[in-house]
């Protein structure tokens, strides 16, 4: 019927031709059909995820997440992400203000550098570190001599983590460093300010959401790594078993219930992380409105002065 | 260059740097280089012992052909979801854009056995299908699902951005030529859109390859039917067959380095096209 409508509609309400869009119910198929896809692989699998959690009530749920071993998992999960977060957005910041406000030969190979873990698989992000500080890894005999446990413990899943999670603060900050410039750097150079005073009051307002949703994105996969984690972890319950291994285990002994119990706390973690980047996108969105009118003048007059 | 000289105004180019190359070298580098090592110190039969077995073989065969159909899945609606997203208006749009996202967000584990509970024989989805004869859970087109799943946002996030910056005025001027909006699309739309679909795709597949935690749940894990190639890694370093272990790693290590230049060829490529334009 809408259809219909709008057919009629249209030849006096505007000059455009009537096929310049896609017909309503072209449109409406394809929305159909994109909607369709999205349910069957992505909405239904999360929200199966809370009914099959809460399907034997309550009180279990509350008994699986409360559990001595799911506390301990939920506790190893926490500190290994409060180590691996901070170390990797340092990292993201050396990186972005050494790539994006200077020049230097070889910049594209350092950046692709930077992108290797993403292109390796989690399971050989744990091999590596075996290989290296297992038993019969390279230092595994040195180590060994001295005491020191790395693999199956909680350094082997540090550095795994560590790892697999590298390059996401320094991904999120070098475009967006890149696209500000570093006019604002210089005047406050120019002014006379401290490398530190520099990076606090001009760069890190600047890029302070950017660096936020990378520490965020970090964080998401930090918390939820499981394939590099799982080959150096040693599944030690109350010990060495993180979340995501945690909710292997229960599935493996075909506990479903409390596995999904567990899950659940990590699928709220997700959808926390996806509000966090449409925040993200809103503000630094109504923040380039902000200052699009004024700008384009001001910016081109400072590059003239610059050069 | 002139430009390099005024850029040093700036302070702290040789801590970002040390800072950067040391952090690189220990936490990437080094522990990566570990492969190449181990692998030089086996003897070249051992290791062609190691990764020609027919289990290994096997298991490269599922990952890669797995990880192309999921990818080729997507390249279809991927684009389909990107353009609904940008070009129409409907109730949700907000939400249902954030949920592209998800298989970003989501722990692989997690998204692993809610699949599984799903495409299972009697999941929600499963037990629809049962009937039909055919079986997703278990099977080679379980883990394509769990490789969909993991692919999608990346073809879906790097074609709306193409799309977003698409100009009406040249699909409005092929329809003033007298052109069909099918025929639009055809010639004036979606060339515009092949490479960052293929970037999109070659991204999709790269991960897909060395996916893990989604697959290992719906997989089923049977040697020469559908166990991938990370699992089998993983059951040589349980059995302690370091080696073994180490060789089929390496073969995985060089076609993701491969693709991974890929990708930033075909980014610099399409980045190249937008400056000249």
């Amino acid at each position: 019927m809408a259809g219909m409508i709008t057919a009629h509609l249209s030849p006096e309400g505007s000059a455009r031709p009537r096929h310049i869009d896609e017909s309503p119910l072209a449109r409406r198929l394809l929305i159909g059909l994109a909607l369709l896809f999205l349910a069957l692989v992505v909405f239904i699998p999360l929200v199966s995820i809370f009914i099959e959690a809460f399907r034997k009530g309550l009180a279990l749920y509350g008994a699986a997440i409360t559990e001595p071993y799911a506390l301990s998992a939920l506790r190893l999960t926490l500190l290994t992400a409060a180590i691996a977060v901070p170390l990797n957005t340092l990292f993201g910041l050396a990186a972005a203000w050494a790539i994006t406000k200077f020049r230097f030969r070889g910049k594209n190979v350092l950046i692709t550098l930077i992108d290797l873990p993403f292109a390796v698989s989690p399971i050989i992000s744990g091999l590596i570190f075996v290989l290296l500080f297992g038993a019969q890894g390279f230092f595994g005999p040195w180590l060994d001599e001295r005491g020191i446990q790395i693999i199956f413990a909680l350094p082997g899943i540090v550095l795994a983590t560590v790892f697999v999670t590298f390059p996401f603060v320094a991904r999120e900050l070098i475009p967006l460093m890149q696209s500000q410039g570093s006019q604002e750097e210089e005047a406050a150079a120019t002014l006379g300010a401290s490398g530190w005073q520099m990076f606090r009051r001009v760069t890190l307002p600047n890029i302070k959401w950017g660096l936020f949703y990378g520490m965020i994105l970090c964080n998401a996969r930090a918390t939820g790594e499981f394939g590099a984690v799982s080959v150096v972890s040693g599944h030690i319950r109350g010990q060495t078993n993180t979340l995501p291994l945690h909710i292997e285990i229960l599935y493996n002994e075909y506990q479903f219930s409390a596995s999904f119990a567990v899950a659940s706390l990590l699928v709220l973690l997700a959808l926390v992380t996806l509000l966090a980047k449409s925040a993200v996108e809103w503000r630094t969105s109504r923040a380039m409105a902000a200052t699009q009118q004024p700008d384009p003048l001001a910016r081109e007059g400072g590059a003239n002065h610059a050069h | 260059m002139k430009g390099s000289k005024s850029r040093r105004v700036l302070p702290g180019f040789g801590l970002s740097m040390g800072v950067v190359i040391f952090y690189l070298g220990l936490v990437v580098l080094l522990p990566i280089a570990g492969v190449f090592i181990k692998t030089a110190g086996m003897s070249l039969s051992d290791f062609w012992a190691a990764v020609s077995n027919p289990r290994v073989l096997a298991s490269y065969r599922i990952s890669f052909l797995t990880a192309f159909v999921a990818a080729a899945v997507n390249l279809i609606f991927g684009p389909l979801i990107a353009w609904v997203l940008v070009r129409y208006r409907f109730p949700g749009k907000k939400v249902i854009d954030s949920l592209v996202d998800l298989p970003f967000a989501l722990p692989t584990a997690v998204a692993g056995i809610a699949l599984t509970s799903i495409y299972a024989p009697s999941g929600w989805i499963g037990q629809w299908l049962a009937p039909l004869g055919i079986k997703v859970a278990y099977t080679p087109l379980g883990i394509m699902i769990a490789l969909i799943f993991i692919g999608l946002p990346f073809i879906v996030r790097t074609v709306q951005p193409v799309i977003q910056e698409l100009e009406r005025e040249t699909e409005e001027a092929a329809v003033m030529l007298g052109a069909y909006r099918l025929r639009t699309l055809r010639r004036v739309v979606v060339p515009e859109l092949v490479p960052a679909m293929l970037t999109g795709f070659a991204m999709a597949f790269a991960r897909g390859i060395g996916e893990y935690g989604s697959v290992v749940f719906i997989s089923g894990n049977m040697p020469m039917r559908t166990e991938i190639a990370p699992l089998l890694i993983r059951t040589k370093l349980e059995q302690y067959d370091y080696a073994g272990a180490t060789a089929i790693a390496m073969v995985m290590l060089i076609i993701s380095f491969a693709m991974l230049l890929a990708i930033n060829y075909l980014q610099w490529r399409a980045s190249r096209r937008v400056v000249m334009e």
